[in-house]
């Protein structure tokens, strides 16, 4: 059913903690100006955009306001998908396959640094009547679900702290991310508890950056790109918000979105297709968890083979070789942006000193975040 | 290859007022179960779910997309929220139309809710956050101060008069006396606008919708899925839309040209070349009575400078030649801003199915139009419509 969809351009600010001297704006108009330079594109070329925002974390009450401007879009068909970035990849990818469009680009943002009370913020997205009263900081239910997830998955907390120590010293030789740093086992075990047996070091610190994403209908992007990378399958899911009914332990969201994104695919075994992921790591457990979801291992598998050093950047499996959310920050609405990114600069062997041997299909995926249940994946190839 | 045809095959929509028990969520499973109901489905046979909720400030809640999630059916589906302000309602059914015309799900369910009465203690306060942080907010600007200045201009480029605009506010609010929905259909005169209360000049309390709660849903499916549902499909022939600049005081507010634009790319689609004559049935967005007028204009169902004659002459009266809100519109229905722009749409359905009752237009229209607008008046989406 599928037209062919390539991603022919990226363009991006790089993650980092902060950036006093660059607007929001700003930052979307250098990635945008990326995007389209390494496209190869006027913005006048392009046929739509999809922005991505949410009000409460834009510090706007209708943040698609400032949507246009910045990316070249004014008077055009432009439109903002409060959700994830990987969600509105998704909605580029319905408006190429309806022929309207052949050429579309997807923009999203953090600013996270604008932000000075995250965690007030986040209790807003709580039930208002049922969870909300309880006034407790939003982290105690990551602490929850990890410990529900462990002892589901009969996973060592070892394991966790290993996912940390992996992505920050991947993030270590990546240019693009900020907080890269050389960490021991024993230093992420031994760090504050914040919500029992989550601790500080399980948790992705926040970062400003942009991405934008210039994505083509196949004859269009074969006449426009050399390199283009295929988007072969994307699909989103919502589980339920309901803090009282969901499931804990699994997170059948990315089970649902992954397994519809591999149906388009056309990917049957994920575990032996899928040669290296970008997934969600929020929080460490967070990409355990997720990557049982994803079936690119076996219920129960993640952590023993986190420990084994499968997903290390020189094992069979290398899972968030650029670094992930604890290593690159996290950006809110863009995580998803920055997954696909880095996907698409590894199969573009543009990685550098991260460069993966080989690889030819990656996936990503990203996940709301607290208290959401929603997330999305999306696979490419070179 | 092209796009797959998509019909509209169901509908729901709950009154419009002030809700003090249902919560959010409550709203949007109503209006999911009568949209439902209405076309004999099941939530089974939806594949996806796409919502338009206008600012989380109203319901003052964060991802309040997420929030929704159950409310609106999409618990384990496939499940995207569009946002572009007031505009939203009327994107609901251009996102949901990428859906099915993508070929990538065969159903998808529309849903839009607002409860904007759950802000204390007004909904404008929400609108306070929407400026400029660095050139506007300090001015500490209120919505009604920045459409104060729009219907000046516009007045005075085309020398229309107080009393013209009033007559939409008339229109309306009588129409909606024989809408099920409706919060405020009235029998009111020209005076009583002109006498109400000047809320920044030349806007008048009755030149402007109430805030409302409420919700809205309609089902969207292929054409083959469609034909095996119902008898009776309305087609979404044409969908436009587009978001001028954000430095609103930049651009000369008498006309919309945003709203030109997403028509234009609407009727290309639907293949109108002449559309006040090929339109048969319009809901242009009426939040305010001048903006019915500003939004004829920019749809090309008249020429600049001629929509007042246009009401003066009973042409978009319901028995008109082309009715414009025969539903009675956010004026007379209620403004819960997504579902407004939803309750739009839904009344084109229903007026192309012959199926509006007492707001039933005369003429046996085949084609119509629902047109929405937000944001820093920058917004335009509109869809066609046909039988």
């Amino acid at each position: 059913m599928t037209r062919g969809i390539a991603v022919i351009g990226v363009g991006t600010t790089g993650f980092r903690a902060t950036t006093p001297d660059l607007s929001y704006r700003d930052l979307t108009y250098e990635a945008a100006k990326k995007a389209y330079l390494d496209a190869g594109l006027e913005p006048k070329e392009i046929g739509a955009w999809v922005a991505t925002s949410e009000d409460f974390v834009e510090g706007y009450s209708i943040a698609d306001e400032y949507s246009p401007d910045q990316l070249g879009a004014v008077l055009r068909p432009i439109y903002t998908v409060p959700g994830d970035f990987l969600q509105s990849l998704g909605s580029a990818v319905m408006m190429l396959n309806s022929y309207l469009y052949d050429i579309v680009a997807v923009q999203g943002l953090s600013k996270a640094s604008n932000m000075t009370t995250k965690s007030y913020l986040m209790d807003f997205a709580l039930d208002p009547v049922y969870n909300r009263p309880l006034n407790q900081h939003s982290d105690y239910l990551a602490g929850m679900e990890m410990n529900r997830f462990l002892f589901e998955s009969n996973t060592a907390r070892e394991a966790c702290a290993k996912v940390v120590v992996k992505n920050r010293r991947n993030a270590m030789f990546n240019p693009l991310a900020g907080h890269g740093c050389d960490l021991t086992l024993d230093y992420v075990l031994a760090s504050a508890t914040v919500a029992y047996p989550l601790t500080e070091m399980d948790i992705a610190q926040y970062s400003d950056g942009a991405v934008v994403m210039v994505l083509a209908a196949k004859d269009t992007a074969m006449s426009l790109s050399k390199r283009p990378i295929w988007l072969r399958g994307i699909s989103w899911c919502s589980d339920t918000p309901s803090l009282e009914n969901r499931d804990w332990g699994r997170a059948y969201y990315a089970q649902l979105a992954g397994d519809m994104a591999y149906k388009m695919a056309g990917i049957r075994s994920p575990r032996t297709d899928i040669d290296f992921a970008e997934i969600n790591d929020e929080f460490s457990y967070k990409e355990l968890q997720h990557l049982e979801a994803l079936r690119l291992c076996n219920p129960g598998e993640a952590g023993v083979l986190t420990m084994d050093g499968v997903t290390e950047i020189d094992g069979s499996l290398p899972v968030n070789p650029a670094g992930g959310c604890l290593g690159a920050g996290n950006l809110y609405e863009c995580n998803g942006g920055r997954a696909a990114l880095e996907v698409v600069i590894q199969l573009r062997g543009e990685a550098g000193r991260n460069q993966l041997k080989d690889v030819s299909t990656g996936l990503a995926m990203s996940w709301r975040g607290l208290p959401t249940t929603t997330g999305a994946v999306a696979v490419f190839s070179n | 290859m092209g796009y797959r045809r998509v019909a509209i095959v169901g509908a729901g929509l709950t009154k419009f007022h002030r809700y003090a028990l249902e919560t959010p969520k409550e709203l949007a499973f109503e209006a999911v179960k009568m949209a439902l109901a209405s076309c004999e489905m099941e939530l089974n046979d939806i594949q996806s779910v796409c919502l338009g909720t206008a600012p989380d400030a109203f319901d003052g809640v964060h991802h309040n997309g997420e929030y929704l999630t159950d409310g609106a059916g999409a618990f384990r589906k496939p499940y995207m929220r569009h946002f572009v302000g007031g505009g939203t309602g009327v994107m609901g059914p251009i996102h949901g139309w990428f859906h099915v015309a993508s070929g990538m799900f065969d159903t998808c369910m529309v849903v839009a809710e607002e409860k904007m009465s759950s802000i204390y203690p007004h909904p404008a306060g929400a609108f306070l956050t929407i400026f400029d942080h660095t050139t506007e907010q300090p001015i500490k600007p209120t919505l009604i101060w920045i459409f104060a200045i729009e219907m000046a201009r516009f007045m005075h480029k085309h020398g229309y008069t107080k009393e013209d605009i009033a007559k939409v506010a008339v229109k309306n609010k009588k129409n909606a006396l024989d809408h099920p929905s409706a919060q405020l259909g009235s029998e009111i005169t020209v005076e009583d606008v002109l006498n109400s209360e000047v809320m920044a000049y030349p806007v008048n309390r009755l030149d402007i919708s109430p805030t409302s709660d409420g919700a809205a849903a309609i089902i969207l499916a292929s054409e083959n899925v469609a034909r095996r549902i119902t008898d009776k499909p309305v087609w979404l022939d044409g969908i436009g839309y587009c978001l001028d600049t954000a430095y609103w005081c930049n651009r000369d507010l008498y006309y919309p040209d945003y709203v030109e634009v997403a028509a234009n790319a609407a009727y290309k689609m639907a293949g109108i070349t002449e559309p006040s004559k090929q339109i048969h049935v319009a809901e242009p967005y009426d939040p305010f009575t001048y903006k019915e007028l500003h939004h004829i204009e920019g749809l090309g169902l008249c020429k600049r400078g001629e929509s007042v004659k246009m009401l003066l002459d009973g042409v978009t009266q319901r028995n008109g030649n082309l009715p414009c809100c025969p539903s009675g519109g956010a004026l007379g229905v209620g403004n819960p801003i997504a579902a407004t722009g939803l309750m739009k749409v839904i009344e084109i359905f229903l007026q192309l199915r012959g199926e509006a009752g007492k707001r039933q237009v005369s003429g046996n229209p085949t084609c119509g139009l629902a047109q929405a607008w937000g944001d820093l008046m920058q917004v335009g989406t509109v869809v066609v419509m046909r039988r």
